[in-house]
């Protein structure tokens, strides 16, 4: 190896610190830690109510953590707005679909450009020749995305008319139209029947290979997350169960009880 | 119509009416806009006054469309900014002798900061709430605009005579006239930058906070800038028509700025229907004219008349003009076939 392979390896691309989270007097998050490093499907699992969307959340800045850190790329994270996540390359999926409704396909992704993109409502009202260029821009990455997955034909049909698998891929090419590094996917499979579940799967994996992305993937779906990811972080209430291949977490004593529960309860 | 858009049309809530086009086709806007052209040279100079007035009031609503149609933000406010507009132009054109065509911008300014400010506090607001907060400001503008110490610009509740301009360079047409097209010119404007505005990066990211703010804010939308440059950019339309106004009136006074002017750009807007641009000019013959029409129905019971006509608009046609655009459309699209 390298040095910049080892340097690569040893530092993570996110970094969550000993992350806990209180809602009045419930402990939604307690000291969780674990590192995603670049190029890595990362699976997040757990049972109902384990504190994954919490900890996802905390990640896009929904939530502030009571205690503890989240590092991209050795930076906190907690300083910034949620607005200005995007910005340093952290993308998300939404649970049950957060698109704008009203808005055509097109327009869904173009939004998703908007932290690399600038402008100003007077240059925007004239219509500006930097403006123009930006547009054309914008509009020609938004095609790249639409075909990349399969979805130029609904470019100019309004999302709320849509299947629900379609909306998901349209929130799919959203995320991916802010070049983000890191891809929060909140169980993408929510939702999805058996194939394409597995079509879904192999998009993650063609995604992170071909568009050099990290991938943090909150799943029910067992068979999803244990064929993709290279590491799983189990979850059980609040607290880190077990970290490792999926085969390691698989066969973890704890988190197959916090699934099955076990004999000597 | 495509299999797909049946399907849209068949999902869409009655308050989401879907943005596919916020405008007119080429064809439809350039004669629309040869009418207005070519309508005041046939028609007498009080008829040009009342055109003048469709096209300053059309651009008041068209001003709430942005706020309401775009960025998801209801306002009963309007008529303070209007009033505001109003007022700076009146005041600068009399007490300060500047020509009246310099006077709109400022009128702009001004009601832009004054629109930001009030986004300020009312970014904690929304809905129904947010009604409640312009409304406030709707219902203090008369008597802010009748306070003493501001007597010796505005006249007080005796309000303001202004000077209808002449047409420049020794024009042969009548003051009306004159004062139809530069208001002609300076709607067309606002409308061409205001499409711009909507179709640009700042207008979808209106529209995102209007549909979704939390995915909104997670694709690096600044929810709170963009809510309150609504509210400034929808003010500062708002007072160029408000200016627009004093011009062809040639008088300000603080009752002419009520709430009831609120609710009327209020109605404009929903019956032109709620984000279509073009239909904000429907929308203000609506206000202007059935309220005539009501009255020559029945003299003694003309605002009940103007209910009924109102109630039978909403319920036949609750996307407003735009609906029944979408059916002249689709009526065009099959006598074509055929």
């Amino acid at each position: 190896m390298t040095q910049a392979q080892l340097a690569q390896g040893t530092s993570p691309l996110l970094a969550v610190r000993d992350v806990s989270v209180v809602f009045g007097g419930i402990v939604a998050l307690n000291g969780v830690s674990f590192d995603m490093h670049k190029g890595q499907i990362l699976g997040l699992i757990g049972p109902n109510g384990a504190g994954k969307t919490t900890l996802f959340n905390c990640l896009s800045r929904l939530y502030q953590p009571s205690s503890g850190d989240i590092l991209m790329e050795g930076a906190s994270i907690l300083t910034r707005p949620p607005h200005r996540i995007a910005e340093i390359g952290i993308g998300r999926t939404f649970q049950n679909v957060a698109l704008f409704p009203n808005l055509s396909v097109m327009d869904n992704v173009r939004v998703g450009t908007h932290a690399r993109t600038s402008s100003d409502i007077i240059s925007d009202s004239l219509r500006l020749a930097w403006i123009r260029r930006s547009e054309t821009s914008v509009n020609k990455k938004v095609h790249e995305i639409l075909a990349y997955l399969d979805l130029e034909d609904f470019a100019h049909t309004v999302v709320s008319g849509l299947p629900f698998g379609t909306q998901k891929r349209v929130e799919l090419a959203r995320a991916l139209a802010a070049d983000p590094k890191i891809l929060l996917l909140d169980e993408p499979a929510g939702g999805l029947n058996h194939e394409e579940v597995y079509v879904l799967g192999d998009l993650i994996r063609k995604i992170r290979d071909e568009r050099h992305m990290t991938v943090l993937l909150v799943e029910h779906h067992m068979g999803l997350v244990m064929s993709i990811a290279d590491h799983v972080v189990a979850l059980n209430f609040g607290k880190k169960l077990a970290e490792g291949t999926p085969a390691q977490v698989q066969a973890d004593p704890d988190v197959i009880k916090a699934y099955l529960g076990s004999k000597d309860q | 119509m495509s299999a797909v858009e049946d399907v849209v049309e068949g999902h869409e809530a009655v308050e989401a009416v879907p943005k596919r086009a916020m405008t007119l086709g080429t064809g439809t806007s350039v004669v629309v806009l040869l009418l207005l052209i070519a309508v005041p040279l046939f028609a007498k100079n009080f008829v040009i006054f009342q055109l003048t007035q469709l096209l300053y009031l059309g651009l008041a609503v068209l001003a709430l469309n942005i706020l309401t149609g775009g960025s998801g933000q209801f306002s009963l406010g309007q008529s303070a900014f209007y009033g505001i507009g109003a007022y700076v132009t009146a005041v600068m054109m009399e007490q300060f002798n500047i020509p009246y065509f310099l006077c709109l911008p400022v009128a702009g300014v001004v009601c832009f900061g004054a629109g930001f400010l009030f986004g300020q506090p009312a970014l904690r607001l929304s809905g129904v709430y947010l009604a409640l907060a312009t409304f406030a400001l709707a219902t203090a503008m008369p008597q802010l605009l009748k306070l003493n110490f501001l007597e010796k610009w505005t006249g007080g509740v005796q309000g303001l005579v202004v000077t209808k301009p002449d047409a420049p360079f020794g024009l042969p047409m009548s003051q009306d006239m004159w004062l139809y097209y530069f208001t002609l010119v300076v709607v067309l404007a606002i409308y061409i930058f205001s499409v711009n505005l909507l179709r640009s990066r700042s207008g979808r990211a209106f529209m995102a906070i209007r549909d979704n703010e939390i995915a909104a804010s997670a694709m690096g939308v600044n929810v709170a800038l963009y809510k309150t440059l609504a509210f400034g950019v929808s003010a500062a339309i708002t007072g160029v028509a408000g200016g627009l106004s004093a011009i062809a009136v040639q008088f300000v006074a603080p009752d002419s700025f009520t709430i009831t002017l609120a609710i009327q750009l209020f109605l404009g807007m929903v019956v032109g229907g709620v984000g279509w641009l073009p239909g904000s000019i429907v929308g203000a013959a609506f206000i202007i004219f059935v309220p005539n029409i009501a009255e020559g129905i029945s003299k003694g019971l003309s605002g009940a008349v103007f209910g009924v006509l109102l109630f039978l608009v909403i319920y036949l046609v609750p996307h407003g003009a735009r609906q029944v655009a979408i059916l002249g459309q689709q009526l065009a699209g099959r006598l074509r076939k055929n």
